[in-house]
């Protein structure tokens, strides 16, 4: 079973405080590999908010073929981070030869172009170096993105984290919002971009889970946006719905619960907003989520949330102090990072509600 | 010694033989009586008795006049193996026997100069059935436990109305970030995923029509399963599209439009909505023929309801009118939308054929939004009256054609929009629960049935040719006949006791197919939860392959 981890925090953090949080839950999951995404940056990124940073891992090849298609689509760099590695038999992990974090200025005819228009090129651009990367593997391109930080790999966590030196904290490389989890797939082959979490336009999400309706899911998202690809995961489902409903659809999260576990029809029906929740519920039908799952999410304006399928089959504790809030699997992830909060405020969610954080971390229980 | 008159019709020649046994005949005559057909009458036979008295042997004759039951010899009283000879004889002394050397379809041609005719289903018995060859093989097990079918709660409900893709919606956030109606949507009615498929008051006797429709308000009213019925082509009792019950009742037209005049004249004092209007175009047992009420069935209530004569009740093969799959959506579906003032959905009933997919496409592009629901019909199914030869040999299977559609409607990211109800032949085996599933899984939001639901009622037909004499209004059964004494065999509280508790039974099996691959809501287009075990029928369907 996977374990998922959120932080959302008042103050820059270092990753070493989401491998601390899995870590501590590896007995739950299989140690297969390591993925993050980190969101509203500090450290060198902090400078750059505006603009969008590419996330990926790459051969030689496959990095001189996104920067050419980058810089060919007017993209020009502002900054680099290449992370120091540190290599070792010893370690259990199938690295890429390159790690790029890479800031880049936006086109000159884009100068005055809406944020919406920067967002739609920058997933146009993203599509395709993905799809330039493909054909023997030579990149897999997770974000590119302002503000947004993608770490997938494939192996031990906490010798990822070694390799990446992730275990020393230091000023350079934080976020105020981490989401982590510790597994490949199962399901299907093990591929990078199948671990989640997954992100799109500034919507991450990930989750601890099955999607028995996967192929529904699947077969409706491939038609609804260009930016629904992939599929490598039941649970990139979660995300493409995150997406659908609150960007492409423009309606507020509470309906994503509404539209991923709809209230049955006897209750449905009883309720003053009966006929909205009705035309949801049938209009989405094929996005409606079964199995058990745990859902957390981040949304463009950072807000964090998670979420439960409709019979809560599967765990979610949020532990929280003044200047953060953790949102784990299991609880020993939140003791391991937050020892001295007061646990009897821990949140365990139902299966009839969203928690939500915003950047205040204001923790707002919305019940469906 | 009697001539030979090879052309003299006998038993040999007819379907099914009666078999006699006398000595354990009390004569009692209700074999006779009972046989709706006549096959039977009672006879005196002639019958030679040598014996001999005395010591020695001295042989003598003696004739006596017995009296028997006798099979008639005739085309048009022949034998149709009902039983019910059989299920009325006291003393087992007679009972119909297949016979498999028969001439029928030959001589019944040559003697007749007409097609043949009857009711009931297809006949031909070919390979395994399709769905036989699918199972439910994806069980949630460990990280995705199975569910419980008796102890968690299922929403098996399935949409009955057109419905609109999302951004469609006439839906707008509010200032308070609540969702607000903006406008109107097409209607649309969340129902059992089985419909009681559409079967005429002048097809059903009076009295089945009843228990059924008695077993539809039950099953609504008192154990919560909102199961809708078809009216079949023929019309209604006023009483009943006057009564609140008319909510469970989806209206059907066709191309005898038989029986609307009343139904438009009550509009006025309707107190309800009828759950749907289902226009139907063709019927897969008979695919390209219209329908049949032969003279004998008009009974005088069919008469009042219908508002016709007693004359031969033909509906054309086509709607007269409508050339063009566009302008049936335009003058059709708008005529009756509007006819309800867009509160009920309407619907369309095709017959499953290889052209299918391109009139599905059609109407899942009308930019009207006003086509409800796609009845897809195959082969297999029953029919109260049709040529032989159109029952024998048309018609189109319905589980390819139906997965077909589904995956059409994928293919433009539309499914779900138009729903897609299937039947023909499901339930054959009895088991409607698993036939329903799995068509589920393939893509259909539910299922229609008729003949089963003739079956429930105490129909002694099947699919091997027994009785199916439906089209004569003989039903041995009470069923399909219009007969006071025949209609009196059959007990409408029995026959609804009967719907009620298959459904009741049906909905348990359909929780526990759901139960074991995880799911609390139907799984339409679930193929990913069924393995086949034949190649050719995984290729076909696009499922795993199992072996």
């Amino acid at each position: 079973m996977c374990r998922i981890g959120a932080i959302k925090s008042k103050n820059y953090i270092h990753p070493c405080k989401a491998l601390q949080l899995m870590q501590s839950q590896q007995k739950g999951h299989d140690n297969s590999g390591f993925a993050m995404v980190m969101q509203d940056l500090g450290g060198i990124f902090e400078a750059y908010k505006d603009l969008p940073t590419l996330s990926m891992a790459c051969t030689d090849e496959g990095l001189k073929i996104a920067e050419d298609i980058l810089h060919e689509a007017g993209f020009r760099r502002v900054l680099q981070w290449v992370p120091e590695t540190f290599p070792s038999n010893d370690l259990d992990i199938i690295a890429m030869p390159n790690y790029v974090f890479e800031t880049f200025s936006y086109p000159r005819s884009y100068n005055k172009a809406s944020v919406k228009e920067k967002e739609e090129l920058l997933l146009d651009m993203r599509l395709k170096m993905r799809k330039a990367l493909e054909p023997e593997e030579r990149g897999f391109v997770y974000s590119f993105w302002p503000d947004v930080v993608t770490l997938k790999e494939i192996g031990d966590p906490k010798d990822i984290g070694t390799f990446f030196n992730l275990w020393q904290e230091d000023g350079k490389f934080s976020a105020k919002v981490i989401t982590a989890q510790c597994r490949q797939n199962t399901n299907y082959d093990i591929v990078r971009y199948a671990a989640h979490p997954f992100f799109l336009q500034g919507y991450t999400a990930l989750a601890n889970g099955e999607n028995t309706f996967y192929q529904k899911n699947k077969e409706i998202q491939a038609k609804l946006h260009r930016g629904y690809i992939g599929f490598e995961s039941d649970s990139q489902c979660f995300l493409y719905t995150l997406h659908y409903v609150h960007r492409q659809l423009g309606w507020p999260l509470p309906y994503y619960k509404h539209v991923v576990t709809p209230l049955p029809f006897d209750e449905l029906s009883k309720r003053d907003d009966a006929e909205q929740l009705r035309a949801i519920r049938q209009s989405l039908a094929n996005l409606e989520l079964n199995g058990p799952n745990t859902v957390i999410g981040v949304l463009p304006d950072n807000t964090l949330f998670t979420c439960c399928d409709a019979k809560k089959l599967r765990p979610v504790v949020v532990g929280r102090t003044d200047d953060t809030v953790v949102i784990s699997s299991e609880v020993c992830g939140i003791n391991e990072i937050l020892p001295d909060r007061a646990w009897n405020t821990d949140i365990y969610p139902n299966e009839r509600e969203i928690v939500m954080i915003d950047d205040s971390l204001e923790v707002v229980r919305w019940k469906q | 010694m009697e001539t030979i008159k090879i052309h003299d019709t006998t038993p040999n020649d007819l379907p099914w033989k009666i078999v006699y046994d006398a000595s354990r005949c009390t004569l009692c005559g209700s074999c006779v009586a009972a046989c709706s057909f006549r096959a039977i009458e009672p006879k005196i036979e002639k019958r030679r008795m040598v014996f001999s008295e005395g010591d020695l042997p001295d042989p003598r004759a003696r004739f006596s006049a017995v009296p028997v039951i006798k099979q008639v010899n005739s085309l048009k009283n022949y034998c149709r193996g009902c039983g019910i000879c059989e299920k009325v004889c006291p003393n087992d002394a007679i009972r119909p026997v297949r016979n498999p050397d028969t001439r029928h379809p030959i001589v019944t041609r040559c003697i007749g100069g007409d097609s043949i005719k009857r009711g009931g289903r297809k006949n031909l018995t070919g390979s395994t059935r399709t769905l036989d060859q699918l199972r439910v093989g994806r069980i949630s097990q460990m990280t995705d436990p199975s569910l419980d079918a008796q102890r968690h709660t299922f929403d098996m409900l399935a949409p009955f109305g057109r419905i609109l893709p999302a951004k469609d919606l006439p839906l707008a956030v509010g200032p308070d970030g609540k969702l607000t109606t903006t406008g109107q949507a097409p209607p649309v009615n969340w129902i059992y995923p089985v419909i009681i498929g559409d079967m005429s008051i002048g097809a059903l006797s009076w009295r089945m029509w009843e228990g059924v429709a008695m077993a539809v308000a039950y099953l609504n009213e008192e154990c919560g399963l909102p199961v809708r019925m078809c009216s079949g082509e023929g019309g209604v009792p006023v009483r009943l599209l006057k009564s609140k019950y008319l909510k469970y009742l989806i209206l059907q037209i066709a191309s005898g439009h038989f029986g609307w005049n009343r139904i438009i004249k009550a509009m006025p004092d309707m107190v309800e909505d009828p759950a749907g209007v289902l226009i139907k175009i063709g019927q897969g047992a008979k695919p390209g023929d219209g329908g049949l009420l032969q003279a004998q069935k008009v009974a005088e209530h069919i008469m009042a309801i219908r508002g016709v004569p007693k004359a031969d009740l033909l509906s054309p093969p086509n709607h007269q009118g409508l050339y063009s799959i566009e302008e049936s959506v335009q003058k059709m579906f708008l005529s009756f939308n509007a006819a309800f003032k867009f509160r009920v959905p309407v619907a369309i009933k095709v017959a499953a054929s290889a052209t299918s997919v391109s009139v599905f496409n059609n109407l899942v592009r009308d930019p009207y939004n006003i086509v409800g629901g796609f009845f897809l019909d195959g082969i297999d199914g029953g029919t109260a009256a049709a040529h032989e030869v159109s029952l024998d040999h048309t018609g189109h299977p319905i589980v390819s054609k139906l997965r077909d559609c589904y995956l059409a409607a994928v293919q433009q990211g539309r499914q779900g929009q138009i729903p897609l109800w299937a039947a023909g032949g499901l339930g054959k085996t009895g088991d409607l629960a698993a036939d329903a599933f799995k068509m589920i899984c393939l893509g259909a939001n539910g299922v229609f049935s008729g003949k089963l639901i003739l079956q429930m009622a105490g129909c002694v037909g099947n699919d091997m040719g027994r009785c199916n004499a439906c089209n004569t209004g003989l039903c041995p059964a009470g069923i399909t006949t219009q007969s006071p004494a025949l209609a009196h065999r059959l007990n409408p509280e029995r026959v609804a006791e009967n719907i009620v508790n298959y459904f009741l039974a049906m909905d348990q099996e359909l929780k526990k197919m759901m139960a074991p691959i995880g799911n609390s809501s139907l799984p339409v287009g679930r193929a990913d939860a069924l393995v086949a075990v034949d190649q050719a029928v995984a290729n076909r369907l696009k499922i795993q392959y199992v072996c």
